[in-house]
């Protein structure tokens, strides 16, 4: 399978540079490679077609190919191009004039309108000191007014009484009259999903809208969409009008090129990200954050975010600081191990990092357990302090003692050993680099100064250094450093 | 208004098709010589219905194996294409095997969020009722707000008992609960509904493992099916979901849903060619009738815009 663009066109540009010389045969290669990136990120065809015509010219151009790396620099330009494409000046919700503002949400079924509904809600109330009223108008599906109502009452912002048998355009005006008897600020009208084929839904919700005016009418879409999003999109956009669109489920997996369809085909701007099942799992839109994943050089942002969530900010200090001398007990790696864990794990981890399609496949190759994780924990909290301060003080009769006590073998402790000799070696490598700023283990492949500059310079190096703040946070501490040969089965 | 099951599939797919049709026919006015630049563009064509690079790349080299060089025409690529399709799908097309004598066959509804599970054991609780089974749903989504109320819903709508905890409860202990109380009441069909998930959240993947290992510990034979709910609308990722789910909780076959919009599902030849997995049945509407059987022509040539 198609790892990253980066990859591919490395290897396209590499012959080219050999030659010195430029053919029309080798720009068709680095198109197609594109094209395929894109379409395997399931941007849709027209789009993808739309957009290989525009950065065409740029990404064969001289700034390219006097390069010392042109398969980065194309993927630089076609990174920018889609951060270009993706971003627009209105991400904010506009409500201006008298209130109560309508925000009307639409969508397919199942793609996350009552959630992002309760989500929004909370964030007006919380973040802009909005007074928010929510009303659900899905009379269809068996529990949904049930469920905002739910999601009312976690988040403290006011729902609609329900009516039974009321029906939708007249659940909007009663809900539009409440939000001004009441003094709201905005009022959310969460809608059934429908099919944008289905007529007579589609003309309720039309109706909906002449009578609520809505200020925002938000398509909420899923990021795992495939090609269809452009119907869909265009579809919605069409009947009811867009002002924006909600892309939820970033917290997957999925390269989300649909997003970049449905900006190109409705011109509105995508608003805000799902990035979870909870309340707080929102946020607002970035586009070079979603640029990436598209291209498949990982989620940088989300990584680094992740990572602050999870590593106890204390432990991470204390790390950065024997880090920055270059030192790495059993202790350190215990604590990494667990917070690898936390982060769900090796592939976790790998999922969001950028450039890293060859060490991932290298690592699926090698079976790597996250059982594996727990038992190395339980071998390192088998030695005594002073063994896991200086490993050298572990010969043969204390091994098999720690073998017993994790219920391991001997050669069990020794690859562990081995692993964080390795790793401290590493860590002193790292020292030394993150001096200069550098960044270390090159992330796994030739991209790995050259993204770091596509990403905007100052992320990357952070990301792998020791402990250097990023936007005030801490760092997790050697986050680009697990080593290769990490456990095996 | 109401359409007839016929109707309502053959409208699913034949919308869905429309663009892989419009789209070949768009590279064949007619005959053509089937060189390169056709394959390319043909390879585009079914990348845009979801069948993903690497299956329209080979969909495409069989094409050219026999045809390439030779006039072609619209409706022959098309013919040819949705043989192949059929060829991919027809050893995936098999109905779930409820074996009655287990009392009670118990399956394990799984996948990402919002992909229709509760609305699929819905259905399957109105079509096995039907078929003279007795059914019990077992709310194991015990973290969504309503999911349980949801789910008693549909209880009511098909007549089937809803065995359910709060919200919030423990979902292994929910469905360890639920079968005890199938046994008790002999019930032949035990259906268990679990929140969604993305297969990349190992901690929520961990913990529907765990309900996988509290059923075992009732039958060792069971869940005795674990069934993927998948979207249709879903792009490339369905290949990963399939991946993770199946090798945490074993998945033993998939239902593909929305077929009624325009949603191609092209996917699941992909997913089909890649991992074999039964595909059991579709969901064509939100209705506890919007179930159907799924059938490896039908969906091909549906798929290429063929009647
Ligand atoms: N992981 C994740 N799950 C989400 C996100 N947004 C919504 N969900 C989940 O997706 C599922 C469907 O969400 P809903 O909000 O009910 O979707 P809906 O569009 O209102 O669905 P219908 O009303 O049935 O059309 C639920 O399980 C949500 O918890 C997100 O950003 N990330
Ligand atoms: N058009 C159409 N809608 C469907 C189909 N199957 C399910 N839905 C709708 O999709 C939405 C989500 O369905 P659910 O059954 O709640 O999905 P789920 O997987 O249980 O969702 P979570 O439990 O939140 O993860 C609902 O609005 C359903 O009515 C189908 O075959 N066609
Ligand atoms: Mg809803
Ligand atoms: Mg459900």
């Amino acid at each position: 399978m198609f790892e990253s663009l980066s990859d591919r066109l490395g290897g396209v540009f590499d012959a080219l540079k050999k030659r010195g010389s430029l053919k029309a045969g080798d720009v068709d290669a680095a198109m197609r490679d594109i094209r395929i990136a894109l379409l395997e990120a399931d941007v849709a065809l027209p789009v993808v077609k739309d957009f290989i015509a525009k950065v065409k010219e740029e990404a064969v151009g001289e700034q390219v190919l006097k390069s010392v790396t042109p398969g980065q620099q194309v993927v630089k330009v076609v990174h920018d191009a889609l951060v270009g494409l993706l971003q627009s000046d209105d991400q904010d919700l506009t409500l201006i004039g008298e209130p109560p503002h309508a925000i009307l949400m639409v969508g397919l079924q199942g793609s996350g309108k009552t959630t992002s509904t309760a989500k929004i809600a909370k964030r007006l109330t919380e973040k802009d000191r909005k007074k928010v009223l929510m009303a659900s108008l899905d009379v269809y599906r068996p529990a949904a007014q049930e469920q905002l109502k739910i999601l009312g009452e976690q988040t403290g912002v006011a729902t609609l009484p329900i009516v039974a048998g009321q029906m939708p355009v007249d659940i909007a005006k009663r809900a539009m009259n409440a939000g001004r008897l009441g003094g709201y600020d905005v009022v959310m009208l969460d809608t059934a999903g429908r099919l944008h084929v289905d007529e007579q839904l589609m003309a309720e919700v039309a109706a909906v809208r002449d009578a609520a005016k809505p200020r925002e009418t938000l398509l909420v879409a899923d990021s795992m969409t495939g090609q269809d999003a452009v119907t869909v999109a265009k579809s919605f956009e069409d009947r009811v009008g867009l002002t924006g669109i909600v892309l939820t489920r970033v917290d997957g997996d999925a390269r989300g090129g649909a997003a970049l369809s449905m900006r190109q085909v409705t011109g509105k701007p995508i608003k805000f990200l799902g990035t979870g099942e909870k309340m707080d799992g929102l946020e607002a839109f970035r586009a070079d954050r979603v640029a990436g994943r598209i291209l498949g050089m990982g989620d940088v942002v989300s990584l680094v975010e992740k990572a602050a969530e999870t590593i106890e900010a204390e432990e991470a200090e204390k790390i950065a600081r024997k880090m920055q001398k270059g030192e790495f007990d059993l202790d350190d790696m215990a604590s990494q191990l667990k917070q690898m864990r936390k982060m769900g794990g090796l592939e976790g981890v790998m999922g969001l990092l950028p450039g890293v399609g060859k060490i991932k496949k290298q690592m699926a190759g090698a079976n790597i357990d996250p059982k594996m994780m727990l038992r190395q924990e339980a071998i390192i909290s088998s030695m005594t302090p002073q063994e896991r301060r200086n490993p050298g003080v572990l010969h043969a009769s204390r091994k098999r003692r720690v073998a017993a006590g994790s219920g391991t073998s001997v050669q069990d402790v020794n690859k562990l050993l081995k692993q964080h000799q390795m790793m401290a070696k590493m860590m002193k490598q790292v020292a030394k680099m993150g001096k200069k700023g550098k960044m270390p283990f090159g992330l796994g492949g030739p991209g790995g100064a050259d993204l770091s500059q596509l990403m905007g310079g100052g992320q990357m190096p952070g990301l792998g250094g020791p402990g250097q703040g990023l936007g005030g946070g801490q760092l997790p501490p050697g986050m680009g450093g697990f080593p290769p040969g990490f456990p095996k089965k | 208004m109401a359409l007839t099951w016929f109707q309502k599939i053959k409208q699913g797919l034949t919308k869905t098709s429309s663009r892989l049709a419009d789209g070949v026919a768009g590279i064949f006015t007619g005959k053509r010589r089937l060189d390169d630049d056709a394959l390319e563009e043909l390879e585009e064509v079914l990348i845009s219905a979801d069948l993903g690079p690497a299956m329209a790349a080979r969909m495409v080299a069989e094409l050219a194996k026999n045809k390439f060089d030779k006039e072609i025409s619209d409706l022959e690529v098309r013919e040819a294409f949705a043989a192949h399709v059929t060829s991919v799908l027809e050893p995936v097309a098999k109905p779930i095997a409820v074996d009655r004598t287990r009392k009670p066959h118990i399956v394990l509804v799984v996948g990402v969020n919002g992909s229709g599970k509760t609305t699929t054991i819905g259905k399957l609780a109105k079509h096995y009722s039907e078929q003279g089974l007795t059914v019990m749903l077992a709310a194991g989504d015990t973290f969504r707000a309503a999911a349980v109320e949801q789910l008693k819903v549909w209880g009511e709508r098909t007549n089937c008992p809803v065995i359910a905890k709060e919200t919030g409860a423990d979902a292994a202990s929910l469905a360890f609960d639920a079968i005890q109380q199938a046994k008790e009441q002999n019930v032949d069909l035990l259906l268990i509904d679990t929140a969604g998930r993305l297969h990349n959240k190992t901690g929520l993947m961990q913990e529907l493992q765990k309900v996988v290992r509290v059923i075992g510990k009732q039958d060792p034979d069971a869940p005795h099916d674990t069934i993927m709910v998948l979207d249709a609308t879903t792009g490339q990722n369905a290949v990963q979901q399939v991946s993770v789910f199946g090798d945490m909780v074993k998945v033993t076959g998939l239902v593909l849903t929305k077929l009624d919009g325009t949603a191609k599902g092209g996917v699941m030849v992909a997913l089909a060619d890649r991992f074999g997995l039964p595909v059991h049945c579709i969901g064509v509407g939100e209705q506890a009738d919007d179930l159907r059987a799924f059938t490896a022509n039908d969906f091909a040539r549906g798929l290429m815009g063929l009647e």
